[in-house]
């Protein structure tokens, strides 16, 4: 139309000669006067997984949103082709080539798979196209050849509802690659998902690749990384503290860049003498998902519970805490028999669990973080039922320090946190109840390395206090290394059970893998 | 640090904006009316205007702040009027049963509407407009479709009297249930967890929270606190009138909103409510002495409340 438009250099001849096709320049980007970006770049080639690491709050998910439209950058530029974009927000990005699959997944719960793939550019029937009549029909058939394409195995009319996290998961993915971008960002993909769908997953990332998608990839999962990215950048503090060929580059040296300083082991595990038995479970069963599940748990003693998604662990440690009314079974406290039908009664006799999904589950997100530390010993500290705000601030304080937790102030609110803050912030608030047995359901997910290790020396310094730790995770190198024992539940049973000189990940995996005729 | 404080100040500055405005208002009121708005007499008269929906706001922001809403009060105003005023006839019964009786009734239905919503799992707002419906029902079978009238001296002093010649009691009462509910909001341990109910329910109760007895005790105070602002009516218009409290549950919802109340719950301060409901008096009773029609009143009402929500959701954005 105009005779700029026509002299445009054609499509071919704009790439650069070294494969760069996404460019983010000297973004600076501040939150309510505080620096958040300072100056950094990021360089994607054509056809590579770049990983983009760093602590949390050092700035990635910052970048990534400035890249899609969500955050406006205060300066610098961004080079699609080396033609320089503007996306106002994400639905831009989209257009523009750009997909994200979110940290924190958004779908809507109550509509089915296809029609969260499809969300934003419905199908519309042929036939009835002028009138915009949904063609659900064949957004299910679409969606089912999509997936069937990824070999995910998840009905495309199901409800999003009644998929696990896991499964969501890879929804987002797909639909991510249904857009066919020239890159998908993906903000820690496998915090949720187990090995198994981790390889599904990888596998995706290869065909990506293969086909010349570039894949940025957030993780903070080193051994993740180095399998998969061809480069890396590290973020610290909002700037750039490193990168290049993940080659050239070791785990130590990329934590280094990371923390900016040395972290010796990342298991600080040591030998603590059990003591005697504070908690035994007989029978315990929940429907179908978990069944007569037993175990006994002794003072200064951590018990591993190791599965798959869906295996029954986070349902064994919510039916025996209350949150799920266990059909059967017993527990003995103490030695002393207990019935626990409500979080309140698991609370009285000295249990705590911190909960696996912390947003949902572990911390009201409307509430300071003082708030949220008094929330469970409320009662405790303020017996007469009036707070004190003296008495609440100082011991808010208290565990801010013990914990190394890092907010602004007291007052701030939790949500303004980052993961691994809002992770301690849960943590504080069931410490300052001071429970004897204490269950972390995958507490380090999602977490940054110092924000992990700090919550690691917490775990070994509450069982040299003659505290008992249930941990159950996903992370199988995280288990066995701080674990005393491990237990390793599928299909809602104990399928093995191992002692830590016989730890190893092929074992936990083929329990972990056993298959139950019922 | 700097986040703080302009974190910090942003919050505050949200909090008085609807404060400014308000401040704004009446000067603006005072310049306009000199002699008629801005005279002690009238002010005292503007809070007393205030005081009933200042009552009911103080209950309904607890509910809502719990993560609920209840529509019921304005019935249960009605029904209370009804059974204060029947009991209220001379020389029948002690003025005690007059008073405890309906705030009683009103606590009744509330704590029926809070074990609904709790044990029934039923959404407040379904579970409210039922009762809604239902307790106006029982309003007009209570006074056979008619006002009560006929009631003693006493009765109507409940409502009508002055401390010091000056102070209106309805002001008092205003005051009293104010500071009580600013407390047990701000102070105690109850009050808190209201705010965590509201904020996160499921990490509540994970959280060791009994969510049905914080629930059932929102809906408990805010069906006595309409009970006794029923009490009160019926004391000030000398009658029970079983059609009384009609649409008296928005004018407490708005008073609320306009404070700065989230209706999504878990958000929320008491000093906001106070002003809401200030605000409405004000502008009532300003328009009034303006000789605005009450037609164009209610225009006015509705853009306050449409422009709080909004100055309220933009600031959010921005902090």
């Amino acid at each position: 139309m105009y005779p700029s438009r026509r002299s445009e250099i054609p499509e071919r001849r704009r790439e650069r000669v070294d494969g760069v096709l996404l460019e983010m320049r000297g973004i600076c980007k501040s939150f309510g006067g505080v620096p958040v970006l300072t100056d950094v770049g990021l360089e994607i080639r054509r056809g590579e997984v770049h990983a983009l690491v760093g602590e949390n709050g050092a700035g990635k998910s910052t970048l990534v949103k400035i890249l899609m439209g969500i955050h406006p950058a205060d300066a610098g530029e961004i080079l699609v082709e080396g033609r320089p974009v503007a996306f106002r927000n994400p639905r831009e990005a989209i257009h523009g080539g750009i997909a994200m699959i979110h940290q924190e997944l958004s779908p809507v719960l109550d509509m089915e798979v296809a029609e969260n793939v499809f969300l934003g550019r419905e199908l519309r029937a042929r036939r009835w196209a002028w009138l915009s009549v949904v063609d659900r029909r064949r957004m299910r058939r679409e969606c089912q050849a999509l997936l069937d394409s990824l070999s995910i195995p998840i009905d495309p009319a199901a409800t999003m509802r009644s998929l696990s996290v896991a499964e969501m998961q890879l929804v987002e993915i797909a639909k991510a690659i249904s857009h066919s971008p020239k890159v998908v960002v993906m903000d820690e993909p496998t915090s949720a998902i187990t090995e198994r769908e981790v390889e599904i997953l990888f596998a995706q990332i290869a065909a990506l690749r293969a086909r010349g998608v570039s894949v940025v990839y957030i993780s903070h999962k080193m051994a993740e990384i180095f399998r998969i990215s061809d480069r890396i950048t590290v973020l610290r503090d909002g700037a750039l503290a490193g990168g290049g060929e993940a080659r050239s580059l070791d785990q130590d040296a990329l934590i280094r860049m990371m923390v900016g300083r040395e972290i010796k082991e990342l298991f600080p595990k040591e030998p603590v003498e059990p003591g005697e038995e504070v908690l035994s479970v007989k029978g315990l069963s929940w429907g179908r998902r978990v069944r007569e599940v037993g175990f006994s748990l002794r003072r200064g003693e951590i018990l591993g519970i190791a599965g798959l998604v869906g295996a029954g662990r986070s349902e064994t440690v919510e039916a025996l805490f209350g949150v799920r009314r266990a059909s059967a079974g017993q527990v003995r406290v103490g030695g002393v028999p207990r019935r626990i039908r409500s979080p309140r009664d698991a609370i009285a006799r000295g249990i705590a669990l911190i909960t696996e999904d912390r947003k949902l589950q572990g911390l009201n997100l409307k509430g300071t973080v003082e708030q949220n530390i008094s929330l469970v010993a409320l009662g405790k500290l303020f017996r007469d039922g009036v707070i004190r705000r003296r008495t609440e601030r100082a011991v808010a304080d208290e565990y801010m320090r013990r914990l190394r937790i890092k907010a602004f102030s007291r007052s701030a609110l939790v949500a303004s946190l980052s993961g691994g803050n809002q992770q301690k912030v849960v943590l504080a608030k069931w410490l300052l109840a001071e429970p004897e047995i204490i269950i972390l359901d995958e507490p380090t997910r999602g977490i940054d390395v110092g924000a992990k290790r700090d919550i690691y020396l917490l775990m070994g310094e509450l069982v040299r206090q003659g505290k008992a730790i249930v941990l159950v995770s996903s992370e199988i190198p995280e288990l066995m290394g701080l674990s005393d024992r491990i237990l390793v539940m599928a299909g809602g049973r104990i399928t093995g059970e191992l002692q830590r000189p016989e730890f190893s990940q092929e074992r936990i995996m083929r329990f972990a893998s056993q298959v139950h005729g019922g | 640090m700097a986040m703080a404080t302009g974190g910090r100040s942003w919050a505050v500055l949200r909090d008085l904006g609807i404060l400014l405005v308000f401040l704004a208002v009446v000067g603006v009121l005072m310049a306009l009316s000199p002699q008629a708005f801005a005279k002690p007499a009238n002010l005292i008269n503007v809070v007393k205007q205030a005081s009933i929906n200042g009552v009911l706001a103080v209950g309904m922001m607890l509910v809502i702040i719990s993560g609920g809403i209840d529509l019921s009060i304005g019935s249960i105003v009605a029904l209370a009027g009804v059974i204060a005023a029947s009991l209220a006839h001379p020389g029948e019964h002690s003025l005690a049963l007059a008073v405890a009786a309906p705030v009683a009734a009103g606590a009744v239905v509330g704590a029926l509407n809070g074990a609904s919503v709790a044990y029934g799992g039923i959404p407040p707002f379904i579970v409210t407009l039922a009762s809604m419906t239902i307790v106006r029902g029982l309003a007009l079978i209570a006074a056979h479709g008619m006002p009560v009238f006929n009631v003693t001296k006493a009765f109507e002093a409940l409502a009508g009297g002055f401390v010091a010649n000056t102070v209106p009691y309805l002001v008092i009462y205003f005051a009293v249930v104010t500071a009580v509910g600013a407390f047990v909001l701000g102070k105690t341990v109850f009050g808190r967890r209201i705010y965590a109910v509201g904020g996160n329910e499921v990490a509540a109760a994970v959280s060791g929270i009994d969510v049905h007895a914080v629930k059932i005790g929102v809906y408990t105070i805010s069906g006595a606190l309409a009970g006794f602002a029923g009490l009160v009516l019926a004391s000030r218009t000398i009658s029970g009138n079983p059609t009384s409290g009609q649409a008296y549950e928005m004018d407490a919802i708005a008073a609320v909103i306009i404070g700065g109340v989230s209706m999504s719950g878990g958000v929320g301060k008491w000093y906001g409510t106070v002003i809401g409901a200030l605000f409405i008096a004000v502008i009532g009773n300003g328009l009034d002495i303006l000789n605005v029609s009450s037609y164009y009143q209610l225009i006015i009402k509705g853009l306050i409340i449409y422009f709080a929500v909004l100055f309220d959701i933009k600031g959010k954005r921005r902090g």
